[in-house]
């Protein structure tokens, strides 16, 4: 028996390489470097994650496959690579305050954002469904590991027990989903998976129908979606504030790449028995997540159901489908990073040493106190709400523009009237920002260089987003193009 | 030149030109802010005077891609009705502006609010394209919000949470209908597209436009307010600040009305002749039962208000009675209101900081104490009554000969609105201005200084200017006006026997029943006024 041992395609693979070399170097330096010097890890990381940018923005618009035929570079992963990495690099500058104030060992803390970055990068690009299940790991066992970063806290360890127990759980899904659409197909790889499934006659193999439903159900666990929620909003709350933010931008993203990715390439077109439940899906997501959010106090906690009622929208447009519904879901994606790592940089900057439950009270006449930090935050909640002229208005109505072309007339309302009830919380913050008077004792924001660029930055990208959202939606248009076809 | 564009977004650059004046000049802050409305408004008279007499058609049109593959479009224009509608808009901003002496905290912010406020509503009536007039819709919400919420009064969170909710529950909806419209124009083979000029000659398949007319109307009866959608406006103005009052009443109102002139009726011909009588109802209950309220409230700020409710309800009657008649008087009517109702809540502000109360049942004689402000609180509300050679004449008289012309019953009734509010204002005025001095606090509060009579007198020369000498503003409409109903009714009868089996097929039974017969209104509808002319066809726009 001989083994093969595949070519590997050195230029194809170097944006994954450069990221890996970049994790492992910031593990081996911080063995060298004094406590003193150990910003210079968060350099590395950021230099790392630029390069590696770079070169995926100039291999734009060529299509190959590498490491084996496993990993797909077309302009879809670079789509979601570029958002990966983007979120990565915010993470790190709005961890700054958070790995000084709480003394996280900074090493570990920035290689481990890398790796499960490429974890996100693996899901996006993968062609085959054990390259999506490797994804997976390498992205949530980071994650277990970050979420249980303040050993001290017990609020912490919470988070990352049950997100270890839940996510486990998730994976077995996943995996047994795999299974399934193995044993009917013959092959992991997706396009022989899509070969196999043109014959209509293969939908009717129940394990089809099983393999595709235990998928769903793995990935909605990582999307968060409802009744597979019930994780997310302890574990966003108990985690580190910084580590919340990654989280909430980039799982999300990086399941829905996942999710696009399945089923725009191999379990196409969906079939008409998937409709109803995720119709189901997608408005419990939405209602639940919405109206959870309405009573909440802890303003993390908040964000954290309200990234459940985001992930609703995002399962309308997977629902409405088509070109256009999957150009909706990228372009959101987008939007809802910068707005809500502008949020966490926010709440970083006004929390205080060991409160990981910061209450709204804490923002109380914040406007008139912090003008600067008061006026990002608003914009980040009225882009939240969906209010104009900011990016989330723009992704709104690309979703619902897609549902609605996709006749999906009835779900839209719906999800209208959902927002609805998020104008009431997200409002309720700048009310409180804006119209309260500022009590005794409330936290002095801390303003690093780090926090106010990544304010900048999320800031000016959501207003550009809402007003100018041209160029992002035709990048959208294009990336989903190389790969739908 | 870009006047158009220039006009809307003036304001929104001397808001941010306002952010780096220092906080502590608190009357430099103030006279800029004053100086950038003041600018505006004399930019809109250059639209007042280089308007062409007798064209329809929209003019000052600018057009330019914004989000090609969508087809948005950035496209501005105005007609005889959007006209009048900026006019007021920017004038009342500027008198707003200036009888914002009683703000004394945060006013970098306050005049910020107020000139962003101002662009986006100026925003709204020159918007030709639909997704850019959301925009603008959804954009005059933010400020008053913070308006309200920040310098308002006791329960000023609960009423702008309530103010923004019920706007943004009609709005929504009206987001889902603007992507349908497009959407559906594309599907009939055009490409997609939300300028409302090529739109307006679409056919939409009459079953689809009831939902459309319906979620589009929502949005427009909750801002006018319409009965039984009006619960927010008595809230919202009793707290408000003076001058957010003013321009609420003044302009936010009448883009409700606007909105169902502009967008509703063009759009939706089929489905404005099926709900006609079903609006015409809600605005004349409207009239009675805002009249009715309006009699019994002891705060002056919220009998304004419900007076408010009684008088856009007729300006909807007159709307709907889609002869040209009613829609000149109704359009002239909402100028009127603005400059009555904007000048009634300055008055009520001028006095509320003099006494700090509201209450009717606190004040009594103030005539004798301070003259010129009841000579000419009397003269406003005697404007608000619609006393002949004052402006609510014209327009109150105009939109009774409309309603009577297609149902004279309806006018009866409506006069008898009318009479109501007479009674309720000049009770008002009776109870305030006239009478013993009660309470002898009120005898040494002071009469009005220069600064409110400068703002006050402007109000005044139009409220006598229109109501002695109308045609200039009249002539300026007209044809705009007849273009409005020549669209509705055209396509009315064309379409109805095109798609009438078609749309009746595909309805549920309950719609059915409630339109028994849409085909024997069109022809009353047509046989009410007789077609407007000759013009052939519905000509496209410009160029």
């Amino acid at each position: 028996m001989s083994l093969s041992i595949p070519q590997l395609d050195w230029g194809g693979a170097a944006p994954f390489l450069v990221l890996t070399l970049t994790a492992l170097g910031i593990l081996l330096f911080d063995l060298f470097l004094s406590v003193r010097h150990k910003v210079w890890l968060m350099h590395l990381g950021l230099t790392g994650v630029l390069l590696t940018m770079a070169l995926l923005v100039s291999g734009f618009g060529d299509q190959k496959r590498v490491v084996g035929e496993m990993l797909i570079l077309d302009d879809f992963s670079r789509f979601f690579h570029l958002l990966f990495l983007l979120i990565a690099a915010l993470t790190f500058l709005v961890s700054v305050k958070d790995v000084e104030q709480e003394r996280i060992h900074r090493g570990e803390y920035y290689a481990l954002v890398l790796f499960a970055t490429l974890g996100m990068m693996v899901m996006a690009s993968a062609a085959d469904l054990i390259m999506l299940f490797l994804g997976l790991e390498a992205l949530s066992i980071p994650l277990y590991i970050l979420s249980g970063f303040l050993r001290g806290q017990l609020t912490s360890n919470e988070s990352a027990l049950k997100y270890l127990l839940l996510g486990a759980f998730a994976s077995a899904f996943l995996l047994y989903g795999i299974a399934f659409l193995y044993g009917s197909a013959g092959s992991t790889r997706l396009d022989r998976i899509a070969a196999h499934l043109s014959h209509g006659a293969a939908w009717e193999n129940p394990l089809v129908f099983f393999g595709i439903g235990l998928l769903l159900v793995g990935l909605a666990f990582k999307i968060g979606a409802v009744p597979f929620h019930m994780w997310l909003p302890d574990v966003y709350e108990g985690a580190p504030t910084s580590v919340t933010a990654f989280m909430i931008a980039g799982t999300k993203a990086a399941a829905f790449a996942a999710l696009l990715r399945v089923f725009g390439t191999a379990l196409t077109p969906l079939h008409a028995e998937w409709v109803a439940p995720l119709w189901i899906l997608a408005l419990l997501t939405m209602g639940v997540g919405n109206v959870a959010a309405l009573t909440q106090q802890s303003i993390k906690r908040m964000l954290a159901y309200s990234s459940i009622a985001h992930a609703g929208y995002l399962l309308v447009a997977f629902l409405a489908g088509s070109s256009r519904g999957f150009s909706s879901i990228l372009f959101y994606l987008v939007v809802y990073a910068f707005m809500n790592l502008g949020a966490f940089a926010v709440i970083i900057a006004l929390a205080r040493q060991g409160e990981e439950r910061p209450t709204l009270s804490a923002y109380a006449g914040l406007g008139f106190r912090h003008p600067v930090l008061a006026f990002s935050m608003a914009v980040f909640m009225f882009s939240l709400a969906g209010l104009p002229p900011t990016g989330g208005f723009m992704g709104k109505f690309y979703i619902f523009s897609a549902a609605v072309e996709a006749n999906y007339v009835g779900l839209v309302v719906l999800a209208v009237l959902c927002s609805l009830i998020s104008v009431f919380f997200y409002l309720r913050v700048v009310v409180v920002m804006y119209m309260e008077e500022p009590r005794e004792g409330q936290p002095n924001p801390v303003f690093s260089p780090a926090i106010l660029i990544t304010l900048f930055l999320a800031t000016t990208a959501t207003l550009q987003l809402g007003l100018l959202p041209a160029g992002m939606w035709d990048l959208a248009v294009r990336s989903v193009r190389s790969f739908l076809g | 030149m870009p006047l158009l564009s220039l006009i809307t977004f003036l304001p929104a650059v001397g808001a941010a030109g306002l952010l780096v004046l220092p906080r502590k000049r608190q009357d430099l802050i103030r006279g800029a802010a004053l100086g950038v409305s003041v600018l505006t408004f004399l930019l809109s008279l250059k639209l007042f005077t280089d308007f062409q007499v007798g064209v329809g058609q929209m003019q000052f049109v600018e057009e330019m891609a914004w989000i090609p593959s969508f087809g948005i479009r950035y496209k501005l224009g105005i007609d005889g009705i959007s006209l009048f509608l900026v006019l007021l808009t920017t004038f009342l901003t500027a008198i707003a502006i200036g009888a914002s002496t009683g703000v004394v905290h945060r006013i970098k912010e306050y005049m910020v609010a107020m000139l962003l406020l101002e662009t986006g509503m100026i925003g709204v009536f020159v918007a030709l394209d639909l997704v850019l007039f959301y925009v603008f819709w959804e954009a005059t919400l933010l400020p008053m919000y913070f308006l309200i919420g920040i310098w308002g009064g006791p329960r000023r969170i609960y009423a702008t949470i309530k103010f923004v909710l019920y706007t943004m529950a009609g709005s929504l909806l009206m987001l889902v209908a603007i992507i349908a419209v497009g959407l559906l124009h594309a599907q009939a083979g055009g490409e997609i597209t939300f300028d409302l000029t090529v739109l307006m000659h679409a056919e939409i398949p009459p079953a689809i436009q009831w939902w459309l007319f319906l979620a589009f109307a929502l949005a427009f009866a909750i801002k006018v307010p319409l009965f039984p959608f009006h619960t927010w406006l008595p809230d919202a103005h009793v707290e408000a600040p003076t001058a957010a009052s003013v321009l609420l009443a003044g302009v936010l109102l009448k883009m409700g009305t606007y909105g169902f002139l502009r967008f509703a009726l063009p759009l939706f011909p089929h489905a404005t002749m099926t709900f006609l009588p079903w609006i015409s109802g809600l605005a004349f209950v409207g009239i009675v039962y805002g009249a009715w309220v309006a009699m019994v409230q002891p705060d002056l700020k919220s009998l304004v208000a419900y007076s408010s409710v009684s008088h856009l309800g007729l300006v909807v009657l007159g709307i709907f009675a889609l002869n040209g008649e009613g829609i000149a008087g109704s359009v002239l009517q909402m100028v009127n209101h603005g400059l009555s109702t904007g000048a009634l809540f300055l008055m009520v502000g001028m006095i509320y900081e003099r006494r700090h109360t509201r209450m009717i049942a606190d004040y009594g004689g103030l005539f004798r104490v301070i003259p010129f402000f009841g000579g000419t609180f009397l003269l406003v509300v005697l404007s608000s009554i619609g006393l002949p050679g004052l402006n609510g004449f014209v327009g109150e008289f105009l939109i009774l000969l409309g309603i009577f012309r297609v149902h004279p019953l309806y006018a009866l009734v409506a006069v008898t609105g009318i009479v109501w509010a007479a009674w309720y204002m000049l009770g008002m005025v009776r109870r305030v201005l006239f009478g013993p001095l009660t309470h002898p606090e009120n005898a040494d509060i002071s009469d009005l200084t220069w600064n409110e009579r400068i703002v006050l007198v402007p109000v005044l020369v139009l409220i006598v200017w229109i109501g002695v000498y109308p045609a200039p503003f009249l002539r300026r409409m007209e044809a705009s006006v007849e273009r409005v109903i020549v669209q509705v009714k055209r396509r009315q009868t064309v379409q109805g026997s095109e798609f009438r089996d078609q749309g009746r097929a595909a309805l549920s039974p309950e719609f059915v029943s409630m339109n028994p017969e849409p085909s024997t209104m069109n022809r009353e509808a047509s046989s009410m006024s007789p077609e407007p002319s000759t013009k052939d066809g519905p000509e496209r726009e410009e160029k």
